[in-house]
């Protein structure tokens, strides 16, 4: 599955398509498929999101969950900072 | 909008420019237009007959033309000096300082950004060819010639 | 140190106003984020990997206690409650709002201090000795040679879209202390004929090509120092290139050239300048070394320090140096205790150090390339009680320049650029060598850990050095030995095959045994790989 991520503009925030709005839980987002650039560039130049893009996911029990270690630390916060995570469950290395 | 900036007196040159090579290559064009990778300075022995020197930017973060701009200056050039394509308001500062007088931008400008813009910093650290007088002079008026 | 007057502080005021109009109009969508972004990033705003990150400008690593408390209320206030202090001697905060760095840089105004090109394409901050002014050992404070030139490239209009960023580190000793020749420009003050001037060195770095700077010039008299700079640069702006970002540092053309071309263009370029009557007069360098003068030391203090306390006087012999003052010593906080984030400090410690900074080193405070905190000025006799306040707030580790003492890069916990962690490798390798003991046996080792091929944590540097790698999605190290970025510069080698991250850590301690083995007497871990060579550490990791 096809995931939507960036920042949010004003605060800087990770967020993920929901498929009406973003979310700073990667377990809304939701499979954007086909339409991935068409939403990207909307939701770009409605300023919804910035320097946004889209990511592999992987549908699992627990919701939906990037391929790479790099957007799985993007969805669950800085490994070394658990206290600050926002979805520390996330697994970060494949098993 | 502003789709041309100028602040020197009187017109505007006309003269369509001409590239460096075809410009050294001929006696009598009087308008030149610089690309980034081109020499400045094999302009100098010409600047007599040079009333427009435009200055390509294909993309903002290419800087070879604000040097281009200082040596010309350097060498006495008084005539126009024009920065055209990916000019940005926030960039008008540092190319006035450079010896910029003339904006031809891909993108019109908002004028009132334009002039909060170049009237932002009363001091300049450095001293160029745009004439200010920078903060170390300031600093010591009597240090200073003229 | 350094005060502003009102021309510093009108440029700075007219900074945030300036930055505030930009992120008004990004925030109102009259730019677009390409459009934005080099005007964000000569502010020291990145978009990071959770969040945007805000550089702030320790100008020469050189700060008051307030300025400190300062950097501690913008961790409280904007921030989580910490700050990271870089191997540019910059701190930088990782969970900034858009919406709220106008208001950070107006607080950091209020204390002479910025965030003006922490980042992008243009001169950044020039960094310096820590000990500087301190040191017995230099020819003179290289400070007011690095503030000349902090002004001179603020906002310098030929020089803010350069082919790519362009760091500058002044020093005035012998022993270098700040990795002066792995810069695009390294300068060493040293003494002529009784004059001080800069020997330039043009053209290190990291990064993917590491280059030693060749010097370039053997004495830049001060009169002409920024005519001299400004040649560097403009051939610089003109030639370097353009056409891929990985081969657009200075060290590429000055390679590319070869050090005599490039000397020779430099060399014309200099004549040119120094017609135009760009340079200060001497009279402006005087004026900005009076601020450094030296502080009032007391005299007749007592030279003897009671070190019955054993834990005090482990830290004494490690983190503490001679000072040039008789009855003063140099303090070294180390910012890299056992299982902590090197170069990470809290509020409360940001804090705190501004009170000892105040009460104990004559209001001056110093951040190292190393990650670390100097104290300049402390009173041998104040040693004992600063040590137990330092040491109860997490802030006494006895670890510099040791194996636990590493320079690391944020990596992948926090840059969008790393391809692999580094935080939790250098937290593996200082639970592995926490022993006390075993670490000062090892003596000095400079160990460097980045998390990319960009090199943020000099891992060509580093008498160990690791690399992270991306390797098909798993995280992979690898291991360099035999750098060096002091006088005796010289770039690491790499062993041969990477590994995971429990199994880098067996490596280094591999490589570490070997060398406890074969020492000779009074030889470091770096002088013992130099005469050995890598054959038998080879052997050793992988044999």
């Amino acid at each position: 599955m096809i995931l939507l991520t960036g920042n949010d503009l004003a605060s800087g925030d990770v967020i993920w398509w929901t498929g009406s709005g973003w979310s700073r839980h990667v377990g809304e987002a939701v499979d954007a498929g086909s339409e991935a650039d068409a939403i990207l560039a909307r939701e770009s130049a409605a300023r919804n999101v910035n320097a946004g893009y889209s990511v592999e996911a992987e549908a699992t029990a627990s919701g939906p969950l990037p391929l790479h270690i790099k957007e799985r630390i993007r969805a669950s916060g800085p490994t070394v900072r658990t206290d600050l995570a926002i979805n520390a469950d996330i697994p970060i290395v494949k098993a | 909008m502003a789709e041309f900036l100028s602040f020197r007196t009187g017109d505007a040159a006309q003269e369509p420019a001409v590239t460096v090579e075809a410009f050294t290559g001929q006696s009598n064009a009087t308008a030149v237009r610089i690309e980034p990778g081109e020499d400045a300075r094999d302009l100098l022995p010409h600047l007599d007959r040079l009333s427009l020197v435009e200055v390509n930017f294909p993309a903002f973060g290419d800087g070879r033309g604000y040097s281009a701009a200082r040596i010309l200056r350097e060498a006495g050039y008084e005539g126009e000096l024009r920065a055209v394509g990916d000019v940005l308001v926030d960039q008008l500062p540092a190319m006035r300082r450079c010896g910029f007088d003339v904006f031809k931008p891909n993108h019109p400008l908002d004028d009132a950004v334009v002039k909060t813009s170049l009237e932002r910093y009363d001091n300049v650290y450095q001293k160029t060819i745009d004439g200010r007088t920078p903060v170390w002079a300031k600093r010591h008026p009597e240090k200073i010639d003229g | 140190m350094y005060r502003y007057d009102q021309y510093d502080q009108e440029i700075v005021d007219a900074r945030v106003e300036e930055f505030r109009d930009q992120a008004r109009r990004r925030l109102a969508g009259e730019m677009t984020e390409d459009q934005f972004k080099p005007l964000r990033l000569m502010n020291g705003l990145y978009l990071q990997l959770h969040a945007y990150m805000l550089r702030v400008a320790v100008p020469y690593g050189t700060m008051s206690g307030k300025q400190m408390r300062m950097l501690g209320h913008i961790a409280r206030k904007y921030d989580k409650g910490y700050g990271h202090f870089t191997t540019r001697q910059n701190i930088q905060y990782n969970w900034i709002k858009l919406e709220d760095a106008a208001d950070i840089l107006a607080d950091l105004a209020t204390v002479e201090m910025h965030a003006i090109q922490t980042s992008g394409n243009c001169i950044r901050n020039i960094s310096s000795d820590q000990y500087a002014g301190a040191a017995a050992d230099e020819v003179a404070d290289p400070r007011p040679w690095a503030e000349l030139l902090r002004q001179w490239s603020t906002f310098h209009p030929e020089f803010t879209y350069l082919p790519r960023k362009f760091k500058i580190a002044v020093i005035a000793s012998e022993e270098d202390r700040a990795a002066m020749r792995l810069h695009d420009i390294g300068i060493e003050l040293v003494k002529r004929d009784g004059k001080v001037g800069a020997k330039f060195f043009v053209g290190g770095g990291m990064g993917r090509t590491p280059m030693i700077a060749p010097e370039i010039r053997d004495f830049v008299p001060e009169e002409e120092l920024i005519s001299y700079a400004e040649a560097c640069l403009r051939v610089y702006n003109r030639y370097g290139r353009r056409d891929n970002k990985y081969k657009a540092r200075i060290k590429i053309l000055v390679h590319e050239l070869g050090a005599d071309e490039y000397r020779r263009q430099v060399e014309e370029e200099f004549a040119h300048m120094k017609t135009l009557g760009i340079d200060p007069p001497v009279a402006e360098l005087d004026r900005i070394r009076a601020y450094f003068a030296d502080p009032a030391y007391e005299t007749g203090l007592p030279e003897a320090v009671d070190r019955s306390d054993p834990d005090f006087a482990l830290w004494l012999d490690q983190n503490v140096v001679a000072h040039k003052q008789p009855g003063y010593a140099i303090v070294n906080i180390s910012l890299k205790p056992t299982g902590g984030i090197p170069g990470d400090a809290s509020a409360e410690q940001i804090e705190l150090i501004a009170d000892l900074t105040e009460r104990y080193s004559m209001d001056e405070v110093r951040v190292t390339h190393a990650q670390n905190i100097v104290l300049p000025y402390v009173k041998k006799a104040d040693l004992y009680t600063l040590w137990q306040q330092l040491d109860e707030a997490g802030l006494g580790a006895s670890n510099l320049d040791l194996i636990t003492d590493m320079i690391a890069c944020p990596g992948l916990d926090y840059c969008s650029l790393a391809n692999a962690r580094s935080i939790p490798v250098a937290q593996k390798i200082a639970q592995r060598f926490a022993d006390p003991q075993r670490q000062r046996d090892l003596g000095e080792l400079k160990l460097k850990i980045s998390g990319c091929i960009n090199a943020c944590g000099h891992h060509h540097a580093g008498h160990i050095g690791i690399l992270g790698v991306d390797r098909k999605g798993v995280e992979n190290y690898q291991l360099l030995l035999g750098g060096s970025g002091a006088e005796d510069a010289s770039i690491g080698t790499i062993t041969g095959p990477g590994f995971g991250e429990d199994g880098i850590v067996d490596a280094i301690e591999k490589v570490t045994d070997l060398y406890v083995s074969e020492r000779q007497e009074g030889e470091r871990f770096l002088d013992t790989y130099r005469r050995l060579g890598m054959k038998p550490f080879k052997e050793a990791i992988y044999g």
